[in-house]
């Protein structure tokens, strides 16, 4: 059995103008079944786009990425779209719920795209609710929760399809740091009971949540290991750009 | 995703904003209910005028003699078509000689100058359908018979107008001089016009032709009705009596012969021109409203660009999108067509019921003749279909458009 996901070479190349920008400049990283790694940098490191990849929303310029043991590198749109769908579970900065929707039609969604049958999305998509305790909830409107209520629903969005890997970028950017731990601790929860957790973030202090980090700048890997380790959290000052994408 | 999911997706969008699904719809409502109203009334038109000719009688063929010159030498005398009726016993039935005249009309001490008299035959009278072929039906008595034209006996058929005011209503078997020559009364005519006035429609008199002819003192007839002996024998009917009449003139611009069918043909070819003019310049509304459609879709797209983001995002499909956007346009214009269908349904019925009034009154035809605008279920069908159509056309750009978004860029969008 191979890696869940296996980055190989990875270059992501915008032409700006005459030059080009190098968002990734040669990107090779592994991971597994289980972990939870989070991806860090300053803004302009590259990061975004890495989480752009591996999201499957996006195809490298050159380099393969591997999804599940399945090349997803040179996909088309719709293929990315099933890929998503079936084994990606997306949390976003800002919830991204759609807002005319209530809180379980907001859950449903991604298995009303997977095909699944009324009776069985209201099923799941409760049992993922009843996973982060807003069962009792579904029938609001996401306006009439509160942000930490919002993420939550957002997680079960990403439970509901039960995918390989969650990815969450940003996940307590908009959050106070309250209910932005509790939002990080529910990640490790669901690590805990086995789930693969991708965590994008710049923020080293949450960062360090996350049992493995994996730090970008200037679109490589400048630290890949143990999120225990000192030098992980280490702002290295010889390329300390201030950077803007 | 299915068919009713897209459809209870499209159904959740226009309910939320109420107010500006109405105004997209409404340039499709009034398109189709522009469409349905003048269907409609010229359906009403097109029955109305098949009601007529269907009094009249569908094997009437009216023949009009101008004759040559200033129409005065070589007069045709009503015999000879009297003859060829004889003659042609397979495909003609009947002649009436058609004039109409005027003559001093006295009961008592009181005269009447502006009554029509008209001169014809037995055969103005329908047996079948119990009316003249104008449409007037008796009240009273009988018509001119076979035995009256042909002896020329002094009796007429009176109008309700002077049976009302000469004899007030009691006119059967009274004697009343028309000319100066007392005729018999044997029958009184049912009222046709809105009002009975000196010189209205029911103010008339028919009489033999003989004796009009004698009135007028000329022996010019213009006007004959003939029966052909079928609907079928018209065309044939229509040839002799042509022959008969070149044979005669040597010159067809002498007369002039046209069968109820010819003229329910072109009267319906008229009528057809014009409603499709008028529904040509109604469909450019229902245009303009798929315009509006397409306006609003672009719109919404990209209000919803960030929505389009999530879904894609979440594994949405392009066709996912495209059809999303495809149904929604299409019910919007599928509502607007189902409320503009009514709508012009509703107008048609009131405005019909109006114009309808005025028209039979105004045509005056007899009472066996109505008036109602009733859409056809063909042409419902068809603008509920052109409406769904026309939302599906013009929403396929915008729903192209957000198929196509990229659902980075979509993501990150305010």
């Amino acid at each position: 059995m191979g890696h869940l996901i296996e980055l190989k070479d990875v270059y992501k190349i915008y032409p700006m103008g005459d030059e080009e920008v190098h968002a990734l400049d040669g990107v090779s990283l592994t991971i597994d079944q289980g972990e939870f790694v989070a991806i860090v940098g300053q803004s302009g490191s590259g990061k975004s786009t890495a989480m752009n990849i591996i999201g499957c929303l996006d195809v490298p310029t050159s380099g393969t990425y591997h999804l599940g043991g399945i090349d997803v590198s040179t996909m088309g749109d719709d293929q990315q779209a099933e890929i998503r769908n079936r084994m990606l579970g997306f949390i976003f900065q800002q919830y991204n719920l759609i807002p005319k929707l209530t809180v379980q039609e907001n859950v449903e969604l991604p298995l009303l795209y997977a095909g699944i049958g009324s009776e069985e999305r209201h099923a799941r998509a409760v049992e993922s609710l009843e996973r982060v305790g807003l069962a009792d909830k579904r029938r609001h409107l996401p306006s009439q929760l509160s942000g930490g209520q919002q993420q939550r629903v957002s997680i079960a969005r990403a439970l509901a399809g039960n995918p390989s890997v969650i990815l969450a970028d940003e996940p307590t950017g908009a959050l106070d740091s309250r209910t932005g731990r509790e939002v990080l601790g529910f990640l490790q929860k669901l690590n805990r009971e086995g789930d693969t957790v991708v965590l994008i973030t710049h923020d080293n202090s949450i960062a360090v949540k996350a049992r493995r980090i994996v730090r970008l700048q200037d679109g490589r890997i400048i630290y890949d290991g143990d999120a225990g380790d000192p030098r992980a959290v280490v702002q290295p000052e010889a390329c300390g750009e201030e950077a803007g994408a | 995703m299915n068919i009713t999911q897209y459809f209870k997706l499209a159904v959740k969008s226009l309910r939320t904003s109420k107010m500006r699904a109405f105004l997209t719809m409404l340039g499709i409502i009034i398109g189709v209910g522009a469409v349905i109203i003048i269907i409609s009334l010229g359906n009403g038109l097109q029955k109305m005028v098949d009601q007529q000719v269907e009094s009249m009688g569908v094997n009437l063929i009216q023949t009009y003699v101008y004759g040559r010159g200033d129409g005065t030498t070589m007069l045709l005398d009503p015999e000879r078509m009297y003859e060829l009726v004889d003659d042609h016993p397979e495909v003609l039935s009947g002649v009436s000689p058609y004039v109409a005249t005027n003559a001093r009309i006295r009961h008592g001490a009181t005269e009447y100058e502006r009554t029509t008299i008209y001169g014809v035959s037995e055969v103005m009278y329908k047996q079948d359908t119990q009316a003249t072929l104008d449409g007037e039906t008796l009240a009273q008595g009988r018509f001119l018979q076979y035995i009256d034209v042909e002896r020329s006996q002094n009796v007429c058929v009176l109008g309700a107008y002077l049976a009302q005011d000469a004899f007030g209503g009691d006119a059967l078997g009274q004697t009343i001089s028309i000319g100066g020559v007392p005729y018999t009364v044997v029958g009184v005519l049912r009222q046709s016009g809105d009002t009975l006035q000196e010189g209205g429609r029911d103010d008339q008199i028919y009489i033999s032709y003989n004796n009009a002819l004698k009135l007028m003192g000329s022996r010019a007839v213009n006007l004959y009705m003939f029966m052909a002996t079928s609907r079928d024998t018209a065309a044939a009917a229509k040839t002799v009596i042509d022959d008969c009449l070149y044979d005669y003139y040597q010159d067809e611009n002498a007369y002039y012969t046209m069968t109820m069918a010819e003229q329910v043909q072109m009267i319906n070819a008229m009528m057809g021109v014009a409603m499709l003019v008028l529904v040509a310049i109604a469909a450019i509304s229902l245009l303009v409203g798929g315009i509006g459609i397409m306006n609003i879709m672009l719109v919404s797209v990209t209000e919803r660009t960030r929505e389009i983001g999530i879904r894609k995002s979440l594994g949405a499909k392009r066709r996912d999108i495209r059809w999303q956007f495809i149904i929604e346009a299409g019910t919007t214009s599928a509502i607007g067509g189902v409320v503009g269908i009514l709508f012009g349904c509703l107008v048609a019925t009131v405005v019909g019921s109006l114009i309808g009034g005025v028209l039979v009154s105004q045509m005056g035809v007899g009472s066996n003749v109505t008036f109602s605008a009733t859409p056809t279920t063909g042409a419902v069908l068809v603008s509920f279909g052109v409406s769904v159509g026309i939302g599906i056309l013009f929403g396929y750009l915008p729903a192209n458009k957000a198929a196509k978004l990229n659902p980075i860029d979509a993501l990150r969008y305010d």
